[in-house]
């Protein structure tokens, strides 16, 4: 190898470096078998509580009741009972009587009757059956919820915790990475190899692929879930919020691992790490807790959807609930978008200008001076 | 070559390099030497670009370094570290990449290294189940795995045993003939006099001495000059110019006032008797390194 026959290697371009870095990244958390357990459970999860979900809803099986004679046309008419037919009204109490069936229809011995029929109950008013087979008044509401109130709560829940979730578990990943690399000092090398920024580029594009991978499976799990078990109707209402849901974690979660990068460069042991990214640990829970505590707030939701932190939960729920025009996700996209660019701007200042202080925790000030 | 030229560097109010100049001849093996806290790491770390200096350049060849001639040079920080659960060669591998190697050439250069280094067997193993001496073998090929042309090393010679230590010096020596800079500090004294070409000392931040070590013996040798003869030398008292540091029967340590006075006294020797040893005492590095430092 002398100096006339040494090969010469031409330097790879930011790009090819970003993809390198990245490519480590998304190797070594494959390899972790703590991450491959966690994702796991998180997927199952994801699973058991469509599976849950569709398993309850089938448990609301028809009210059974037993119909005698000329009943019968009244009561298929409504399509909400499973009928047992009886032949004499002796047969139908008796059904009553055992249990066999919710109540009895039968024909109205009086003359006067408005609707012709009597129905039988045990020892309570079967107040479904009254209400179905009633007759009612005509009904308007003025302003319909789109959606059901204990169904909305649960979809804003899901938002809120699967963002939790992933946005912590990458988040933390992507802050001990960054100490690990400082403590091990293999930074030095790397900083005399690649600039700082392809290695904070690398390291949140390939953390956030994982993460947003994670979400894409959540989301595509859930989806063929709620297919395979048959409940298409909800598949519709929540599809939709589940697809903006995945556009905005995309964005909201660089933003997020750029805060973690920056901030865990500034502490040189893992001991430091959980107290160096807590400010960035309450920015993912404030919208958590504000989904949980004001999801039937529409000013409350309409505020976070537009704020950076916050907008990847409040803009789906908002939207499964019908209450978004078309053009506010996108709105709120692009201020997301926005506040990303400048949020990685300062954090690759932070993590540049900490990077090798070793030792004590370098201050805010001081990482962003000079 | 690579030339360090007016290099300061302050931290805050405290000024860690005062107009430190040195240069790395092709092909040679320079030792950089200088206690805790000299500047020598911060030189170095300078040097590869991972600090700035707050004047002061490096140059290669008179170019001033840009950041991909940078990758061009092998680099082995003070503190070590690898990725401590990535496998040997894969870690390797990866730093040959990032360094612009394909990837063929990246693994092989990684599986000629850890051949060389004696590590073959440990490849497929993580960083942080190798032991201390193996981990920095590991570390070694990291600085070398890219075909670098420049060598930058920090102490590379700490925590290594004896066995190691020979073949990592053959190693560098190897680098070093076939006309790569080769720069690198060291506590071990013994081990800098024997490999080293050229001696760079630093103290407080200054360069204090600088030069091959043969031309700094010289500045540095006294004139004194050792004597064994067969009969007694006991005579040299009396010779002029000659002051007799030690006495010993047939052994005598003299000071000479003149070269031609310590040849006169060999001349005189001769005529009395068989002259055993003549010779002019050589400082050791170590009194070197404590006298420049003082």
């Amino acid at each position: 190898m002398s100096n006339t026959t040494r090969p010469v290697h031409t330097a790879p371009t930011f790009a090819q470096s970003v993809w390198l870095v990245s490519n480590r990244e998304i190797t070594a958390r494959l390899r972790s078998k703590s991450f491959l357990i966690a994702t796991g459970i998180l997927l199952l999860i994801s699973v058991a509580s469509v599976v849950v979900g569709s398993l309850l809803s089938q448990n609301e099986s028809l009210t059974k009741v037993a119909v005698v004679g000329t009943a019968i046309s009244v009561v298929e008419q409504t399509e909400a009972f499973d009928i047992v037919e009886s032949d004499t009204v002796k047969e139908a109490e008796a059904l009553v009587r055992d249990g066999t069936v919710d109540a009895a229809v039968v024909p109205s011995d009086g003359a006067d009757s408005l609707l012709g029929i009597t129905v039988i109950g045990l020892d309570s008013t079967p107040s479904e059956v009254l209400g179905t087979l009633s007759v009612s008044p005509d009904l308007k509401i003025l302003e319909p919820a789109s959606q059901d109130g204990f169904l909305a709560y649960l979809v804003a829940i899901g938002f809120g915790i699967i963002f939790l979730m992933s946005a912590t578990t990458f988040g933390a990943t992507i802050a001990q990475s960054v100490v690990e690399e400082k403590q091990t000092r293999i930074v030095e090398i790397l900083m005399s190899t690649i600039s700082v920024r392809a290695l904070l580029a690398g390291k949140v594009l390939g953390n956030s692929l994982m993460a947003f991978g994670q979400i894409v499976a959540i989301g595509l799990l859930v989806s063929v879930g709620l297919a395979v078990t048959g409940q298409r109707v909800l598949l519709a209402d929540v599809g939709p919020a589940i697809v903006w849901f995945a556009a905005f974690f995309a964005f909201g979660f660089v933003l997020l691992a750029a805060l973690y990068a920056a901030t865990a460069s500034m502490v040189s042991r893992q001991e430091d790490v959980g107290s160096a990214t807590s400010p960035v640990l309450f920015l993912v829970m404030i919208p958590y807790f504000l989904v949980v505590f004001f999801n039937d707030n529409p000013l409350v939701l309409a505020i976070m959807s537009y704020v950076p932190f916050s907008a990847p939960v409040g803009m789906p729920v908002r939207i499964f609930l019908g209450q978004a025009e078309w053009w506010e996700p996108v709105l709120s996209l692009i201020v997301l978008v926005l506040s990303t660019m400048v949020v990685i701007l300062i954090g690759s200042r932070i993590y540049s200008n900490a990077l090798l202080r070793m030792g004590a925790r370098v201050s805010l000030r001081e990482a962003l001076h000079r | 070559m690579l030339d360090i030229r007016g290099v300061t560097k302050s931290y805050g109010t405290r000024e860690v390099l005062t107009d430190v100049s040195f240069t790395v001849g092709d092909g040679c093996m320079t030792g950089f030497v200088g206690a805790n806290g000299a500047g020598k790491t911060t030189t170095m770390r300078i040097i590869l670009g991972v600090l700035s200096p707050d004047e002061g350049t490096v140059l290669i060849d008179s170019v001033p370094v840009t950041a991909s001639d940078r990758r061009r040079f092998g680099y082995m920080p003070e503190e070590r570290g690898l990725y401590p659960k990535m496998k040997v060669a894969e870690q390797l591998v990866y730093l040959a990449r990032l360094h612009g190697l394909s990837p063929a050439s990246a693994r092989r250069n990684t599986a000629d290294l850890l051949e060389r280094l004696g590590l073959t067997e440990r490849a497929g193993d993580t960083v942080e189940s190798l032991s201390l001496g193996n981990q920095q073998r590991a570390q070694i090929a990291a600085a070398l795995v890219h075909d670098p042309e420049f060598l930058v090393l920090d102490e590379p010679f700490s925590g290594l045993d004896p066995l190691a230590v020979e073949v990592v010096m053959s190693v560098l020596a190897g680098y070093a003939a076939q006309g790569a800079p080769v720069l690198f500090s060291s506590h071990q004294l013994d081990i800098v006099e024997r490999l080293c070409d050229d001696l760079v000392i630093i103290a407080d931040g200054e360069i204090r001495a600088n030069g091959s070590g043969e031309a700094l013996r010289e500045q540095h040798s006294s004139p004194r000059f050792e004597i064994r003869t067969e009969g007694d030398t006991g005579w040299i008292r009396s010779q002029p110019g000659i002051t007799v540091i030690d006495f010993d029967g047939d052994f005598a340590v003299f000071e000479a006032e003149t070269d031609a006075a310590s040849q006169a006294v060999l001349r005189h020797a001769i005529t009395l008797g068989a002259v055993q040893t003549f010779s002019q005492q050589r400082p050791s590095l170590a009194t070197i390194f404590k006298e420049v430092i003082a």
